[in-house]
């Protein structure tokens, strides 16, 4: 087993960690904006919220997607074509939600349309990408040469990967709800509005991850490499002290708190699907032709993990310090100047 | 094989309209962002009331053409997992990694600094702001390069050798690979088109303005900007047709032989336009330049190249068949991208002597008119470039240059999802279609509203407010 691909094995889940947090919020806001926002003003609010952060956040899905096209050609050949239905279908969701965003200001005829464009684009992302994760947990039937052998879209619905995908709209709900209220003018409607609503979202969050464990243990039954199950109980651990804390201390009125908790515990979240997988990329379900895609299977040679990994150490710091100056210079709640009416 | 059952081909259809449509906004976004740039400068240096509104209006301009190019982007990047997986199988050792750094070089860099030209106006300095904007136009430039460089690696593979087992294609050397022979001519030729694209998007639309007797300094201001990029590119583009010519001719012959309509070895001659019957393997046309091509590729008249059907006689290209090779349309593509040429050289001379210097063209309709279209002229020339570039190399995904390693070549036929089946191909066509409509039509209202509007300032003038009192709900701008 090559360092460097057990590396990029866990940088993928990095990526995807990235991603689930940062455009995980943003996605929440997209799906619950209409919830949120009772008015025109109320709704350019909650888009000026996460305006000037979201495409950036979004990238991380395009990097993930790159580096394990580049470090393990042969995953992203399996999931990609094999889940074809359901990425077009997240594929969709992002295009339309990002043009939505853009345009909804400039084109009140169309206002409705847009809407509908954010609310539905941000919620194909954000349930499906938890159902992809869990079809590569529980496995898919493979054939020979690797790719998906089984029914199109519908053979991707089980029980298990059903309830991922939910546990990850939730995370994403939870997060969007806690962005909100960290970012609207404290005390406004839309504030009190987006506490509110974060409290029912973790709560279903904590409840889902409970039934996922279950179902995990009972149905899926995943074989853990050593040590990861230890791994897996600590990260599961911190993921639950993450939620309860940030409900607790969210009540109390520490939006900033809460909404950083509820980040840690959906990086906790896909460290887990990372430590049940490990070694695996893509789990073949019992009776399948071909065999588990795994990472010493799948990995590109050690020039190219190499190149990447250069790649990596120069681009990832620069990366990091694009997203400190996003944060920074749009940081605090937002005011009424944000917003002209 | 019956064409809707065809998954090869629907995915090849489903690639090129996804990329086509992607390919009118990324060369408005890039060209586009050169022209908002250099009115952020001007901005910055004068501080002036007009400067500010020019810049607020490219600012709207530009970010609405580049959310189209970004959210239509992403299609391109899961395109090859989702319909190419026995491509990227074969090629994922030497092609993931630029898609890797495109992202983490230039997505991340123009997202952010977008976000700062959007919403950041009263919120950084004015030097910043102004960095800000040649930012996100150096990383839609970054971008540029990354993902030719893996397109150029498809067309003259480099610094790779086939793994020992003949399943794909593994890296020998980095810098190779991504600086193949045609990396540098091809990259050089298409950025240089996309800026004449954002500096012809500019002529009109202050020509537009011109017409209707409307922000006059503004139009003046813009036709000049436009018109100093566009005559600069056009004359750079001399030089990258020239050298990509060169490369095509060196490395790429059946596609050399497809673009000039040759079946048999001859010295090429140079055709202004013609038509390829494709069954007797002749090139119809009234008059040509005999070695004129000859002249372009090499210096002399006298260079023989080999035909297609002498070509498909060699074991490098012996899995190509002669019949099924679409020639009269790479032959068209590339007639009309250089006919198109001619008319981007005349308007842009055009627009630079009567714009500079007192600016004649003020009082000039027919010139304005001109401006007013001339953006169709490098549309074209990008879209049938592209096609001439694309159709050029088939069969192959994975092209066999004269220079590349043995064995390092696919057959597009060979690269497809086996997992994908034609019914969800059909599905996810007439998906696209809907959407990208869909997506067009919103684009053209928004960008037709902001013309309409014009170089304002940000508080929508009263009457318009009147009109329709949700107007005015403009997220930081």
């Amino acid at each position: 087993m090559s360092a460097l691909a057990v590396l990029w094995f866990f940088l993928i889940f990095v990526l995807i960690a990235g991603y689930f947090v940062l455009d995980g919020f943003d996605l929440g806001v997209g799906v619950l904006h209409r919830a949120l926002a009772k008015d025109e003003r109320e709704r350019a609010l909650v888009r000026r919220s996460i305006g000037p952060v979201w495409d950036g956040n979004e990238v991380w899905l395009l990097t993930a997607g790159g580096a394990l096209f580049a470090a393990f050609p042969a995953a992203y050949a399996t999931t990609f074509s094999g889940f074809y239905l359901a990425v077009m279908l997240v594929l969709f969701g992002l295009i339309v939600r990002a043009v939505s965003l853009e345009f909804r200001a400039h084109d009140p005829q169309w206002a409705r349309a847009w809407d509908v464009c954010f609310t539905v684009g941000s919620l194909l992302p954000a349930l499906l990408l938890g159902v992809a994760l869990g079809n590569v947990i529980a496995g898919i039937p493979m054939a020979a040469n690797g790719d998906y052998a089984g029914v199109p879209l519908l053979g991707l619905l089980s029980p298990f990967t059903l309830v991922a995908g939910l546990l990850g709209l939730a995370m994403c709900l939870s997060a969007g709800a806690a962005w909100v209220a960290l970012k609207a003018p404290a005390g406004s409607a839309v504030h009190k509005r987006a506490a509110k609503l974060r409290v029912p979202c973790q709560v279903a969050a904590l409840v889902l991850f409970a039934v996922a464990t279950v179902l995990a243990f009972a149905v899926v039954k995943p074989v853990f490499a050593p040590g990861m199950l230890a791994a897996g109980v600590i990260i599961a651990l911190v993921f639950l002290a993450c939620v309860v804390a940030s409900i607790v201390l969210g009540r109390k009125g520490n939006d900033l708190v809460a909404f950083l908790l509820q980040s840690v515990a959906a990086a906790c979240l896909v460290a887990l699907a990372a430590v049940t997988l490990f070694p695996n990329l893509v789990v073949a379900a019992p009776g399948s032709v071909g065999a588990s895609i795994t990472l010493m299977s799948a990995a590109s040679s050690d020039t190219s993990l190499a190149w990447m990994t250069g790649i990596a150490c120069v681009g990832v710091p620069l990366v990091l310090a694009y997203h400190v100056i996003a944060y920074r210079v749009f940081r605090g709640r937002l005011d009424d100047k944000d917003v002209n009416y | 094989m019956d064409m809707l059952s065809d998954v090869a081909l629907l995915s090849r259809i489903q690639f090129a309209l996804t990329v086509a449509y992607h390919f009118i906004f990324v060369p408005l976004s890039i060209g586009l962002g050169l022209i908002l740039a250099i009115f952020a400068t001007k901005y910055h240096r004068s501080r002036s009331d007009a400067d500010g509104n020019a810049m607020r209006f490219w600012v709207r301009i530009f970010t609405a053409t580049f959310a189209i190019g970004v959210a239509t982007g992403i299609t391109m990047e899961f395109s090859f997992g989702t319909n190419w997986a026995d491509y990227s199988r074969f090629v994922g050792d030497i092609f993931g990694a630029p898609l890797a750094a495109e992202a983490l070089f230039a997505f991340f860099l123009e997202s952010v600094f977008l976000g700062v030209l959007l919403f950041g106006r009263n919120k950084v300095s004015s030097l910043f702001y102004t960095v800000s904007a040649w930012l996100v136009w150096a990383g839609s430039c970054l971008s540029a390069l990354w993902i030719l460089i893996a397109n150029s690696w498809m067309q003259t593979p480099a610094g790779a050798e086939l793994a020992a087992d003949g399943s794909k294609a593994v890296i020998t050397d980095f810098l190779a690979a991504a600086f193949n022979p045609s990396t540098l001519p091809r990259y050089t030729h298409v950025v240089v088109a996309l800026l004449i694209m954002g500096a012809f998007a500019s002529l009109a639309i202050g020509a537009w303005y011109l017409l209707r007797d409307k922000h006059a300094d503004f139009a003046m201001k813009t036709i000049r900007v436009g018109a100093v990029v566009g005559i600069v590119a056009s004359c750079a583009l001399i030089v990258t047709a020239h050298s990509s010519a060169v490369e095509v001719s060196q490395e790429q012959p059946t596609k050399l032989a497809m673009m000039e309509g040759m079946y048999d070895d001859e010295v090429p001659p140079l055709y202004a336009f013609g038509w390829v019957d494709e069954e007797n393997q002749q090139v119809i046309t009234p008059f040509s330049i005999p070695g004129g091509t000859s002249f372009l590729a090499t210096g002399t008249w006298d260079a023989q190249y080999q035909g297609l059907n002498s070509l498909a006689q060699t074991e490098k290209y012996g899995d190509m068949d002669v019949a099924d090779l679409p020639v009269n349309l790479v032959f068209q593509s590339y007639h009309l991208m250089v006919a198109m040429y001619g008319l981007i050289m005349i308007t842009a001379i055009l627009a630079v002597v009567f714009s500079l210097r007192g600016g004649r063209i003020r009082s000039m309709r027919w010139l304005q008119k001109l401006l007013l279209v001339s953006p169709l002229f490098p549309f074209v020339a990008i879209q049938v470039g592209w096609i001439t570039a694309e159709v050029g190399r088939q069969p192959w995904v994975v092209y066999p240059s004269t220079s590349g390693p043995d064995g390092v070549s696919l057959l597009t036929n060979n690269a497809i999802s086996q997992s994908v089946s034609a019914p969800e191909l059909l599905l996810t066509l007439a998906l696209f279609t809907a959407v990208y409509v869909f997506l067009f039509i919103g684009w053209a209202r928004v960008i037709s509203r902001f013309i309409e509007r014009g170089p304002v300032g940000d508080a929508a003038p009263a009457a318009d407010a009147a009109d329709d009192a949700t107007a005015a709900v403009k997220e930081g701008e």
